[in-house]
């Protein structure tokens, strides 16, 4: 299989395994997005930021069905978005100081953590 | 409004802007201290996200840290991915279906801690 084709098909596997987290667990698929990044030879920080335009689009559709499908709450969710702008503001500029290797090793210790907690709930 | 949700909308916004998956921790507050059903508690952590992200992204398209072409890409099939996932929980039940995932985290996180950065392209970018 020629190369592109090897890379167009892994793009579109896990483009779609990202989408499915994102559907199933109402969350991210940062976790899915931001090695894969690094898989495609984006440095550290450029896969986290990369990731969050990933799963934005994403967020949006699978927002719109759970509305759609009646199965949550818009008002409930805007008690949480003044502070959490106000996080924005503050993490993007942590994103600029935190060293990669340390960004790394918070990124996969969550991952792990996320995982654990999925297992036994 | 108390101060816990406060705080905890906080503490989303900074690790969800840093694509440290900030939803864990919203969702986690959700179910316990405001018992929020755990799809409802998701559906809330989704919408909470859109600002959040379009402040990010944003901030770091300003900076020229985006590269849209491969993201919106990998985006796209990442739509369908979610309509999918969404339909398999119907499917399958939330139960099920987040255990397979929470395994397959586990084992993510622990090769992200241990292995040596790879990538796909001869010529990769430098590690900044």
């Amino acid at each position: 299989m020629k190369d592109k084709t090897k890379r167009n098909l892994l793009i579109a596997s896990v483009g779609a395994g990202i989408g499915l987290v994102n559907g199933i667990l109402g969350a991210g698929g940062g976790m899915l997005a931001v090695p894969f990044l690094k898989k495609l030879g984006f440095s550290q920080k450029e896969s986290h930021t990369n990731a969050i335009a990933i799963i934005l689009p994403i967020t949006v559709i699978s927002a719109f069905i759970y509305l759609f499908k009646d199965y949550t709450d818009l008002n409930e969710a805007f008690i949480y978005m003044p502070t959490g702008l106000l996080g924005a503001f503050i993490g993007t500029y942590l994103l600029r100081k935190i060293s990669p290797v340390w960004l790394k090793r918070i990124f996969g210790a969550l991952m792990i953590y996320a995982g654990i907690r999925l297992l036994f709930k | 409004m108390n101060i816990a949700a406060l705080l905890a909308g906080l503490f989303s916004g900074i690790l969800g802007s840093m694509g440290l998956g900030g939803g864990g921790i919203l969702i986690i507050y959700l179910s316990l201290f405001t018992k929020t059903e755990q799809l409802t508690a998701q559906g809330i952590n989704l919408l909470f996200f859109i600002p959040i992200g379009v402040l990010s992204i944003i901030i770091y398209s300003v900076k020229k840290q985006i590269k849209w072409n491969p993201t919106l890409k990998i985006a796209a099939f990442g739509i369908i991915g979610a309509v999918a996932g969404i339909f398999l929980t119907d499917l399958l039940g939330g139960d099920i279906t987040r255990k397979i995932f929470g395994g397959l985290l586990v084992l993510m996180g622990i090769s992200e801690l241990f292995k040596k950065s790879t990538a796909l392209n001869k010529n990769s970018r430098n590690k900044k």
